[in-house]
């Protein structure tokens, strides 16, 4: 999983609808993978605005990615550099094995091979 | 026609040796990928742009590289683990998740300018747990998707309904969720090529007043030869030979008779306005 599309992963358990601790899910024990993208920046503009950023600096750093500016930037098309930044972020990072865990209810989410398991128990639905 | 999802729930279905049959026959997959490109036509997204796509049931991953070649981004679920370990395999551009639809959808609020789902709704009609209930699942799912997608987005499902009323309870749940738009039926009179998309619009666009309008379904008027997957030519509705010029023609007559002319060798009847000319059947 790449990490746009953490930025966008909430958690879904029935009942855990306090949107302050239900995003973003919380990465523990990853094992991160550079993979190469093509670069869009015609994406990531369009991109830009639907991502939360505090959630993604501060799931960047628990990664140990430091490079990304605290408050959110702007005009980020005329910004190269911060593009660059961005889609290596964003679109290059995938968490191969780890597990996301919700502040929330505490449902742990497994990420095997790439791929989170979002299957949740009988008394969650 | 065999229902699948009257054997087994979808993640025992979707075993390794059911899963193996999406990359070895290449039948499934021209039929799969068909489907989703019409999927994927009737979404109508701007040209020359990226979208953040959704697949729903990606399965091993024939829609999404129909998706990639269109030069979108995607994220695609699935159920069967067996699939989507085909799918890792194919390295492709996507992030998958193993997650059952009818749990609901964990994105947030206009995330997605699209969603597209190929063979998978009639699953989630099917009471084939004790815990699971066909309309809160169906509930639950299309609110969450509903959330997902963005004002102004399109969802495409290809699905094959058991009866009119799955088509009833699916299209009523969509409606109870904020959804409009309705069915697409692709070669109704086709038993074989028939196809039913339903088309769902997530309120419209910012910007545009206007309210959706449905697209329009193939092989309605005067195209009687469905497109067969497996034929490549198109049959010729007319009869054989019926625009085959005859091999004695005129033309042929007069140039074989010129030729024995200037060889000189036998008689040659003169040139007159009976030559080559057809007789009437009675003579």
């Amino acid at each position: 999983m790449r990490l746009i599309t953490h930025n966008m992963l909430k958690c879904h358990v029935r009942g855990c609808d306090d949107s302050s601790k239900n995003f973003p899910l919380e990465i523990q024990d990853a094992q991160l993978e550079q993979i190469e993208a093509e670069k869009n920046d015609a994406f990531l503009v369009r991109m830009f605005p639907r991502l939360e950023w505090n959630a993604l600096v501060s799931t960047a750093k628990n990664l140990s990615i430091n490079n990304l500016p605290e408050k959110i930037p702007e005009n980020i098309e005329e910004d190269q550099a911060l593009l660059e930044i961005l889609h290596t972020v964003l679109l290059e990072t995938n968490v191969k094995e780890g597990r996301m865990v919700c502040r929330g209810c505490g449902h742990i989410y497994a990420i095997k091979n790439s791929v989170p398991n979002m299957l949740l128990a009988e008394h969650e639905i | 026609m065999s229902r699948p999802e009257h054997l087994a729930p979808p993640e025992i279905f979707y075993n390794e040796d059911e899963a193996k049959k999406y990359t070895t026959s290449t039948r499934i997959a021209t039929i799969q990928a068909e489907m989703s490109a019409r999927a994927l036509e009737l979404l109508a997204l701007p040209e020359n742009e990226s979208m953040y796509i959704l697949d729903i049931g990606c399965g091993s991953g024939l829609s999404g590289e129909i998706i990639e070649e269109e030069g979108h981004y995607w994220v695609g679920l699935d159920i069967s683990d067996s699939m989507l370990d085909l799918a890792v395999e194919k390295d492709l551009e996507a992030d998958l998740f193993l997650q059952d639809i009818g749990h609901g959808l964990g994105f947030r609020p206009g995330t997605f300018d699209g969603a597209i789902s190929v063979s998978v709704l009639q699953w989630l009609c099917n009471a084939d747990k004790k815990i699971n209930r066909p309309l809160y699942r169906l509930q639950r799912f299309f609110s969450t998707l509903y959330s997902a997608l963005r004002r102004g987005a399109r969802a495409v499902f290809q699905f094959y309904p058991e009866n009119d009323d799955q088509v009833q309870m699916i299209l009523s749940t969509a409606m109870k969720c904020g959804f409009t738009g309705g069915l697409v039926i692709d070669f109704p009179n086709s038993k074989k090529a028939k196809k039913q998309y339903l088309c769902l619009f997530a309120g419209s666009a910012p910007g545009s007043a206007r309210s959706q309008k449905l697209p329009a379904a193939q092989g309605i008027d005067g195209e009687f030869s469905a497109p067969n997957s497996l034929r490549t030519t198109t049959r010729n509705p007319k009869k054989k030979g019926q625009n085959r010029t005859p091999v004695k023609s005129k033309d042929w007559i007069l140039q074989k008779k010129e030729l024995n002319r200037s060889r000189g060798d036998k008689p040659v009847p003169h040139d007159s306005r009976y030559t080559g000319r057809k007789r009437k059947t009675k003579f």
